[in-house]
């Protein structure tokens, strides 16, 4: 990543969706996470790019997905905003509940939150933004989280 | 590398090899596909070789999950074989390694259908 902290928008498409995870991957990798985080990173930015192409923007040719990559010196954070109506996290149900195990979708979050360190998730009228946190020496437990 | 399969049968079981990757889109679409073809074909009895699957996000858990839901409402059997660790341990924290009946040795997955 040249300079700390860098952003660009891109269509609502799937090609979006595999262009975030590629460049998730890689700048995963150029910041030090072993192979086993560069994955997970690229995943959690995978289905959190997937939420704001299908459900924040559905594929709205007007709307845009802005994705930012930020180097701190404690986390790699990356943001995916989406210009939809805003996802309320409260409104997520659990997909390890017994009556949701068999449901063919809503696991998108809960992977994210299993992957990252730390997951904000900021909806408003105007779109929802979603932060994603990974320690760069990856010692704390993952977990947390801090929706709001 | 979307995913792309092929077919063999073995003592009344439709052994589907895969590899690839099973992601939202043309991935999910490639499996659907397939287990909607087999059906038609009165193929249940079907054996979801995993072995060259090396990626799968939330929407290629949700279309296993629709396969298996799928065959099993129309009296047939689903099962997994040859998981990589990515996969498994994806199914392990989605609770869905209990779910699908999960195989290693193809030969007593074959005989494991009824």
């Amino acid at each position: 990543m040249s300079g700390d902290r860098f952003s660009y928008k891109l269509d609502s498409t799937l090609e979006t969706v595999d262009n975030a995870e590629q460049t998730a991957s890689r700048i995963a990798s150029e910041s030090g996470f072993d192979e086993d985080e560069v994955m997970q990173i690229a995943m959690a930015v995978r289905e959190a790019a997937v939420n704001a192409v299908l459900h924040g923007n559905a594929y709205d040719p007007e709307k845009k997905i802005e994705l930012e990559f930020e180097r701190t010196a404690d986390d790699l954070v990356i943001t995916i905003r989406d210009q939809g109506k805003g996802m309320d996290p409260a409104n997520i149900p659990d997909p390890l509940s017994p009556e949701n195990l068999l449901k063919t979708s809503g696991r998108g979050i809960f992977l994210i939150r299993s992957f990252m360190d730390d997951v904000q998730i900021n909806p408003s009228q105007t779109g929802t933004e979603i932060k994603l946190f990974k320690h760069v020496h990856g010692t704390a437990e993952g977990g947390k989280e801090a929706s709001q | 590398m979307n995913l792309k399969t092929s077919t063999r049968q073995i003592d009344g079981v439709t052994i589907v090899d895969c590899s690839g990757r099973i992601t939202l889109g043309e991935g999910s679409v490639v499996m659907r596909d397939v287990v909607k073809d087999l059906l038609g074909k009165g193929q249940k009895k079907i054996l979801l070789n995993l072995g060259d699957v090396n990626y799968i996000d939330s929407s290629g858990i949700g279309e296993l999950v629709a396969a298996f839901t799928t065959v099993r409402n129309q009296g047939g059997e689903l099962k997994l074989l040859n998981l990589t660790k990515k996969v498994h341990d994806l199914l392990q924290i989605t609770k869905l390694y209990t779910v699908f009946d999960v195989k290693d040795d193809e030969t007593s997955a074959v005989k494991a259908f009824r």
